[in-house]
């Protein structure tokens, strides 16, 4: 065994040349969260309501991209199969809210399990399924690495995505729809601002989550998964149930989104599980800065912003999508807040 | 019985058919290391040529031939422009590029043609049908799909184990560093697999095309299910991809006809069509895993 | 033999045709260096990645401090208090130095599934990474990317981390490899004192920083080990000297 000898507790120096960096990340990142609560409020206040909405959509895709940021940017988890727990969480909300219309249970057997209109325990709930879907996806895939993992993430995802498709009670591939948003004890969820508000609180915990994490012993250990998986091991923590717990997570985050976009939509179809899905959660992780923490919050804002910018020109916007995302990623590898905040300190 | 004999040949058409895909896919990743999500492009390339130039000729021959050639063409040339600055980058980016193509061509060529199907005939002098043993009959065409499978595998086989360009390929799959050494041409030798490849997903996707519709989106499943054949194969595997494509094929297949019919032995028939397709429809994913839980790099891994 | 904190008994692997290790048997005890040396292709990366754990013996059993490890995993093993270092640097490259260092301590307080205490205020992550890059000289880069260092800096990062598990037991891959002539004199006044703290398992090419450190050698050629003994003997052995000296 090693002596140990007496360790100086000089306080740990701050790096300077860095605060200005630190900065210009926070002011960029307030800025975005500002802005993001500012539009709709304001057109709330003018009457557009439309535009509620899609501030609304807007910060549940970008929920969705920051649960898949944990697994892809933080963990080094190329998942190309995130749709299956945003769809899942749709699917819960939908047939949760369709056996509490019928007043007939999910499960009759062996335990009764009834349907239920309350967001709390759907959201519970979703927590619960996608957690356990991305258990058993994760148990397997990642066995596996590299082309191989994006692959099974992708097949695993389409597994899913066949399933819905094809199984009838909840609507097969015409999809399910939720007649009366769900519900909140003393909140109008009906309200397009209230549910804004709800989506953005969803966001802004699921952020604050995700920074917390990334700075816990587990993430420092998740980070070194994703640069070193031999020194870690070599440090005597496992690589494989950091990943796997990591890759949980960002399934439940995921999934918290997609229950919410269900009743956004007051609809669930297997589009939400589809693999342009996945592509497209993928893209807005991607074109915001992957491993950024507010990334998939800034990809998601160009993201419904070309959509609706380009979508009024053409309907064929997705083609102009593919060329930005090409440009993107040949050529500015480090996205949105790379270009916003400056380049990340690891 | 009949209907099983039917079923397992349908499973070998639709074997060959992925076959002709995984195999281009799995010699792209063996050769250059790359993940071509647009490969399922390529396939729709191949089917929206022959159609076309079969309407305009009036031959099917001529429009399969200038549907390979259409996608060989567009594969090369997408290999310049775009893929071969991906080579040395991470998968993440691979897929994302890819990813971005597939909309370009996939909203591209709804712009040029439209969101409504082509349609294209299979060959007169092929639209017959032949006895089975067991009374029923087989559409013609679909055995030439299996044949044409087989040849191409024949024939994949003899170039990479018998010719100079198999040899260089098999360097490359082993040491891309040797090959360039070796003063091997190596961005020539990329783009040609790579349009190699190109060229039989426009095969596979002008042949089936025949079948179904040719339409936007129409190479999407199939690349699904060859990405399927190659996990289960082991990636970079040409063998591999073979085995794998012809056992999903025929459990796919098999599957989506038999697993109602079993359900229906002690369930209502509206039941068992549900629970015996939402379970077909899941088959050869299940499979993959319970493949994979054993051999984590697939049947017949090439390069560790 | 029963005082040994470190041993291999009859190892072997064989990979197809090729035996890469044949009936390895040695040992390791406390207050020592134990040397291991070889030609290029005797088999040591082989062995080194047995114990290690990242390679499974086809046969034999490895015991560290009386349990057997055989079958444990690289982390499994690492938690036990085995150290090691790498022949190529193994280091997160855009990590600073500490961070590298406290992943090592982190290990040995229990699991790591803790979500939200940060470990950048975390004492009991500090305090004992600080004291293994203060043993190592590094105090001063302790902030520093690693991508930054030197390459002897790095080695000693290398042996940091190793150290900052309060190892039973070190084994170190080619130290020296790349260091200099300064920096491998350093290290090797560095091993000498760390020794009686922590027997070393050396595997390296310098002969003369072996025949001055080691108190044991162990020549290995072609898988199996031919010779053993203090530098003396081994300087003195014909066979190692056919075999390794190239006479």
């Amino acid at each position: 065994m090693i002596k140990s000898t007496t360790p100086s507790l000089a306080p740990r120096r701050v790096p300077t040349p860095a605060a200005s960096w630190h900065d210009r990340k926070h002011l960029v990142q307030i800025g975005l969260l500002a802005v993001l609560l500012l539009a709709p409020l304001s057109a709330y206040l003018l009457g557009h309501v439309y535009y509620v909405n899609l501030a609304s959509r807007l910060t549940l895709i970008a929920m969705a991209a920051v649960g898949l940021n944990l697994a892809i940017g933080y963990g080094g988890m190329v998942s190309f199969g995130h749709a299956a727990y945003f769809g899942l969480g749709g699917y819960v909300a939908g047939i949760s809210a369709y056996h509490a219309f019928d007043f007939t249970p999910v499960i009759g057997w062996p335990i009764v399990i009834p349907g239920s209109d309350s967001m709390l325990a759907i959201w519970l709930a979703t927590m619960l399924v996608c957690g356990l879907l991305a258990l058993v996806i994760g148990t397997v895939s990642l066995r596996t690495s590299g082309v191989y993992f994006i692959m099974i993430t992708l097949a695993f995802a389409q597994m899913v995505y066949y399933f819905a498709n094809s199984w009838p009670t909840y609507g097969g591939e015409d999809g399910l729809p939720i007649y009366l948003r769900n519900s909140l004890p003393m909140v109008d969820t009906q309200d397009p601002l209230t549910f804004f508000l709800i989506c953005f609180g969803g966001l802004v915990m699921s952020l604050a989550l995700t920074s917390r994490i990334m700075k816990s012993r587990f993430g420092a250990a998740l980070t070194m998964a994703r640069l070193n998986e031999t020194r870690l091991a070599t440090a005597g923590i496992a690589p494989y149930p950091i990943r796997l717990v990591a890759f949980v997570i960002s399934a439940m985050i995921t999934g918290l989104a997609g229950a919410l976009y269900a009743d956004l939509n007051g609809f669930v179809s297997p589009t939400m599980l589809s693999w342009h899905m996945s592509g497209e959660l993928m893209v807005i992780v991607i074109l915001g800065g992957v491993g950024r923490l507010y990334g998939p919050l800034a990809g998601a804002i160009l993201f419904v912003m070309m959509e609706t910018l380009l979508g009024g020109l053409t309907e064929y916007w997705k083609l102009f999508l593919g060329l930005v995302l090409l440009l993107v990623v040949l050529f500015a590898k480090h996205g949105v807040m790379g270009w916003l905040a400056g380049r990340e300190r690891p | 019985m009949t209907l099983f004999i039917e079923q397992l040949i349908n499973g070998l058409q639709l074997g060959t058919m992925l076959f002709l895909m995984a195999s281009g896919l799995t010699l792209i990743f063996g050769v250059m290391g790359l993940i071509n999500l647009a490969h399922g492009s390529f396939y729709m390339v191949g089917a929206y040529a022959t159609a076309l130039v079969s309407a305009a000729t009036g031959s099917f021959l001529i429009g399969l031939a200038a549907g390979i050639a259409a996608a060989a063409a567009v594969g090369a040339l997408v290999e310049l422009i775009v893929i071969r600055r991906l080579y040395h980058r991470p998968h993440l980016d691979q897929v994302l590029a890819t990813f971005a193509l597939i909309l370009i061509f996939s909203e591209g060529t709804r712009w040029l043609f439209g969101s409504s199907p082509l349609w294209l005939n299979a060959p007169a002098a092929l639209s017959g049908s032949i006895a089975l043993p067991g009374g029923s009959r087989y559409p013609i065409y679909r055995l030439v799909i299996i044949a044409v499978g087989i040849m191409v595998a024949v024939g994949m086989y003899w170039l990479i184990s018998r010719t100079r360009l198999g040899m260089r390929i098999r360097a490359g799959e082993s040491d891309r560093e040797m090959i360039g050494a070796l003063g091997v041409n190596i961005a020539r030798l990329y783009t040609l697999v790579f349009a190699m490849g190109a060229a039989l997903a426009g095969l596979a996707g002008a042949m089936v095309g025949a079948l179904q519709s040719v339409q936007v989106g129409m190479g999407e499943p199939v690349l699904i299910l060859a990405f399927v054949v190659i996990v289960i194969g082991g990636i970079g595997s040409i063998k591999g991809a073979l085995y794998g494509a012809i056992l999903v094929g025929v459990v796919d297949t098999l599957g989506r006809v038999f697993l109602p019919l079993f359900f229906r032995q002690f369930m209502t028939s509206s039941e068992a069509a549900g629970v015996g397709s939402a379970l077909a429809a899941m088959l050869i994913y299940i499979l993959m895993a319970l493949i994979l839980a054993f051999k984590p790099k697939g049947l017949f891994a090439a390069n560790d | 033999m029963t005082d040994a904190v470190l041993t291999l008994a009859h190892l072997n692997k064989r990979f197809g045709a090729l035996q890469a290790t044949r009936d390895v048997t040695l040992d390791l005890r406390p207050g020592e260096i134990h040397a291991l040396i070889g030609p290029n292709g005797a088999g040591k990366s082989t062995l080194i990645a047995q114990i290690a754990g990242s390679l499974k013996p086809d046969s034999g059993g490895i015991h560290l401090a009386g349990q057997e490890i055989t079958s444990l995993s690289v982390a499994q093993r690492a938690r036990l208090g085995l150290g090691r270092s790498f022949q190529v640097s193994s280091l997160a490259e855009p990590l600073t130095v500490l961070r590298n260092v406290m992943i090592a301590t982190q290990a040995l307080q229990g699991h790591s599934f803790r979500f939200w205490k940060p470990v950048h205020r975390d004492e009991s992550l500090l305090t004992p990474a600080t004291a293994a890059l203060e043993r190592m000289e590094l105090t001063h880069r302790a902030d520093t990317p690693v991508s930054e260092l030197s390459h002897g800096e790095r080695r000693q990062v290398e042996v940091a981390c190793a150290l900052a598990l309060t190892p039973r037991v070190l084994l170190l891959d080619e130290p020296m490899a790349g260091l200099g002539p300064e920096g491998s004199a350093r290290l090797t006044e560095l091993l000498e004192t760390l020794k009686h703290e922590v027997p070393i398992l050396l595997v390296e090419h310098d002969m003369d920083a072996v025949f001055r450190l080691a108190d044991r050698i162990s020549v290995l050629v072609a898988g199996g080990v031919i010779a053993h003994g203090d530098s003396a003997a081994i300087r003195a052995n014909p066979q190692v000297r056919e075999a390794y000296l190239g006479d």
